[in-house]
């Protein structure tokens, strides 16, 4: 019966939103407020029938009710709770039922937060969000009902993909969907802007908010899935360009670059024309990676539906909506007015040099990944497009991106002085240098690229607090000064220092753990010791172990450094009964922001056991600068002209600093 | 030829279906203890060049990486050719006559991937060319010329101005004398 009711309230949404996709829209061409309200009622009702749908499917997972097929093929009655829930996302109907979850609570938080917003284009806006919603309540009503009974149940499920339980797996879905579905909401505004005809400053404001939310999320999202594939898979890689994981990375470089280019034209008035095309792109990347993923067109870890009218189905609506945005994009925006002249050097400049790399990136990303799809449909020849191609073409075009970083910032509006800005940098540049130095006289037949890593991520870094510093005139003015400075300086300044200096962060990361990483690959028996960078481990032996829906084997392995004991690893192989698959759980101490992880392998009748041991040196900042960068979202997001549903720009920070 | 290749099809896809079967089984992991060369030299060599490799039946992942049975009997082929002293070339040459360009992760430079490589520098530089003709058609350019100096110079304060009253950063690098 829950079950049932579920379906009925997607049904029931699904007519809402068709409501809700013509009513305000026509309200706002014949100018009757009361059919544009019409969307204030309808979105949140949306959300609150996709929510019991969602509720109802979660209730019949963590009840086991075996009847439903999706239960029974993703669940099992010993698992979890926290799996079974997990477990809603963890297939193919529940994760697009979580998906047009969050796409409804995007259109209510409008309806909500929005007051401020001209009603015509409220009104447009979530008209748009509707079609979206509309068109994906359909495919999952038409092709792929969760809720879909079986008429003989069977006594017990086949279990979740072993894989998928795992904590960090339940929440890297909803993450990254917060962040994916988030953007459609400046897709919905862009398309609202397209057909008023009108855009302005203004626009961009309004849109800011939501696009940073969902750039948040999906960094988040992004992140988590990372470390997920770190301590799950087994061989410590935290990215492999997989198509997947691209899928996601496109929106969010797209995604990234409207951040920055939406600044622009809330300050200047200006890029209005290209703001509109990146948020258009933004979603449509993000509806081209549901697809990718959703389709089976690729199969891998994550994609585990393969269907072909699903395909079919999902390509439609992305012809649909991405053509027909283009399309519009195409017949409306000569008209949009262009305006803010600037100097090539400028903090405009700098924006659309961001812009410039950031989308060069996503197309080459984007190329990579589709290019032995479109091969093989058109020749029929099969190649392969590998973590060596993006390696080799995505590293170069990030390099002119991280140092130009902080001369962003601190560039003038307008027109700016280059030269100038970059006497600013020297301390950031020296630092940077004398950390290469360092690098390199450390570790000096190793490989040549760490230092030169190093010295960037530190520029970048420190560049990040120089902004800051010279900002509230650390050092030039008293210090209680600069404290008050510091305090009345605009919240998405030190959001643009923070999320900046996250970035070095992630590269300093990235550089430490694929530079100098070591690894160990050795066979031990039983109280041999294998040591790596002067940590020693001592294998123990192996013991059975008993989980609630597996059986494990789990070895042990003291770890000492120079004779100081420093605990136990436990690293195991998971056999998951109800599908005879193993997984293995790696096992990792962490050292400061470094970490030793050893994983294992076979184990050999004599006793001895195969192990992968890795020390990782650093590896944790490529996670923590991802999280810093997201401290850097909310500090912006915080700040009080771009909270959402703020009525007027409101002048700020005047009094803090006397013009000089 | 002809015949020659497509034995070469059969076997790979027979070969393929056996290591699928394999695969599933779900047996051990990545590069293991035994496989490792002893010549230190040979073995990274190996190394490196396994990370550039395809496991043909796994998705998206190179040899180095794989469990698959398949990935570690290239593996050992590998290390079979570096032992017997070919050069890099030529265990990527043996390999792609064996198993097709599908097996490398980075695709060779060929009129069929001229595109795949030569993607991010076309879009670079058609981004250029766009951005440069907006500023063409963005600032009409006899107007700019026909100022007089003294014209520049008022406009110059004009803007100036503009920049102190809605100075959105407080600390917008104050010029240098000032």
């Amino acid at each position: 019966m829950i079950a049932e009711l579920g379906h009925y309230a997607l049904v029931l949404a699904l007519a809402l939103a068709l409501v809700q996709a013509t009513v305000p829209i026509w309200g706002a061409r014949t100018r009757d407020l009361v059919l544009m309200r019409v969307a204030d009622i309808t979105a949140p009702a949306q959300f609150v029938f996709v929510a019991a749908a969602f509720a109802a499917l979660t209730w019949a997972f963590v009840v086991s009710d075996f009847s439903v097929a999706a239960v029974v093929e993703n669940s099992h009655s010993a698992k979890p709770l926290i799996f079974k829930i997990s477990g809603v996302w963890g297939n193919h109907e529940g994760s697009m039922l979580l998906w047009v979850l969050i796409l409804a609570l995007f259109g209510a938080l409008v309806a909500l937060f929005g007051r401020a917003l001209p009603p015509a284009l409220k009104a447009d806006t979530l008209a748009v969000q509707s079609w979206i919603a509309a068109a994906f309540y359909a495919f999952i009503l038409v092709t792929s009902n969760p809720f879909a009974r079986l008429p003989v149940p069977p006594a017990e499920g086949r279990d979740l993909n072993p894989l998928l339980q795992d904590l960090g797996l339940a929440i890297h879905p909803p993450l990254l969907y917060l962040g994916y579905v988030g953007f459609s909401i400046a897709f919905s505004f862009a398309m609202a802007a397209l057909i008023e005809g009108r855009i302005d400053a203004a626009w961009a404001r309004w849109v800011r908010p939501w696009t940073l939310l969902a750039w948040m999320f999906l960094t988040l999202g992004i992140a988590m899935g990372s470390y997920w594939a770190y301590y799950e898979l087994g061989w410590g890689g935290w990215w492999f360009w997989d198509p997947v994981e691209n899928a996601s990375l496109m929106p969010w470089l797209a995604g990234t670059a409207l951040l920055h280019s939406a600044v622009v034209m809330e300050k200047r008035n200006a890029l209005k024309v290209w703001t509109v095309l990146l948020a258009i792109l933004t979603f449509s990347l993000s509806l081209i990676g549901t697809f990718l993923v959703r389709s089976g067109v690729l199969t891998s870890v994550h994609a585990f539906a393969t269907d072909p009218t699903r395909g079919v189905f999902i390509l439609a609506i992305l012809v649909f909506f991405i053509g027909g945005a283009l399309a519009l994009y195409a017949w409306r925006a000569p008209m949009l007015k262009q305006g803010g002249l600037f100097a090539p050097v400028s903090r405009e400049g700098a924006l659309v040099f961001n812009n410039l790399f950031l989308t060069t990136a996503c197309a080459t990303v984007f190329v990579g990944t589709l290019y032995p799809l479109a091969l093989e449909a058109l020749t029929g020849d099969k190649i392969s497009v590998g973590a060596p191609f993006f390696n080799l073409t995505f590293g170069p075009l990030m390099l002119p991106l991280l140092l130009a970083m902080p001369f962003g910032p601190m560039l003038a509006w307008k027109r700016g002085d280059l030269l100038g800005v970059a006497q600013r940098l020297m301390v950031a540049a020296a630092i940077g240098l004398v950390g290469l130095a360092a690098a390199f006289a450390i570790d000096d037949h190793g490989p040549v690229l760490a230092p030169f890593g190093v010295g960037i991520a530190l520029f970048v870094m420190i560049g990040a607090v120089l902004d800051l510093v010279e900002r509230i005139g650390l050092g030039r003015v008293p210090f209680a000064t600069a404290l008050a400075r510091a305090r009345g300086l605009p919240r998405s300044m030190w959001g643009t220092a923070i999320a900046h200096f996250g970035v070095g962060v992630v590269l300093l990361g990235v550089v430490a753990e694929t530079q100098w990483s070591k690894e160990q690959i050795v066979s031990l028996k039983p109280g041999e010791t294998v040591s790596i960078r002067r940590y020693d481990f001592t294998f123990r032996g192996v013991a059975p172990r008993q989980g609630p829906n597996y059986t494990a084997l789990v070895g042990q392995f003291d770890v000492s450094r120079k004779q100081e004991p420093l605990g136990r690893l436990e690293p195991a192989k998971r056999n998951f009964l109800a599908r005879d698959m193993t997984t293995t759980e790696a096992a990792l101490m962490t050292r400061g922001f470094s970490q030793l992880y050893l994983s294992l392998g076979d184990t050999h009748p004599d006793g001895s056991v195969a192990v992968r041991l890795y020390h990782k040196p650093l590896v944790l900042l490529i996670w923590l600068g991802a999280v810093v960068m997201v401290i850097g979202g909310a500090f912006s997001l915080s700040d009080r002209r771009l909270r959402v549903g703020a009525p007027k720009p409101a002048r700020r920070g005047v009094a803090v600093q006397p013009a000089e | 030829m002809a015949p020659s290749m497509q034995r070469r099809q059969r076997i790979s896809s027979l070969f393929g279906a056996i290591a699928l079967i394999l695969a599933l089984l779900q047996p051990a992991f990545a590069v293991q203890p035994d496989e490792i060369l002893r010549d230190p030299a040979l073995e990274s060599r190996a190394r490196a060049l396994s990370k550039d490799l395809r496991c043909m039946v796994c998705q998206n992942q190179s040899i180095d990486d794989s469990d698959a049975p398949l990935a570690r009997d290239l593996r050992l082929l590998v290390r079979e050719r570096l032992q017997a002293g070919d050069s890099d070339k030529e265990v990527i040459d043996f390999l792609v006559a064996r198993y097709g360009e599908f097996v490398l992760l980075k695709p060779r430079f060929s009129l069929e991937t001229a595109l795949l490589w030569l993607g991010p520098v076309l879009v670079l530089l058609a981004s250029i060319g766009v951005l440069l003709s907006w500023r063409r058609r963005a600032a009409p350019s006899g107007e700019a010329a026909a100022l007089t100096l003294a014209e520049e110079r008022r406009l110059a304060a004009l803007l100036d101005a503009g920049d102190e009253k809605n100075a959105d950063d407080p600390s917008s690098p104050p010029p240098a004398g000032a």
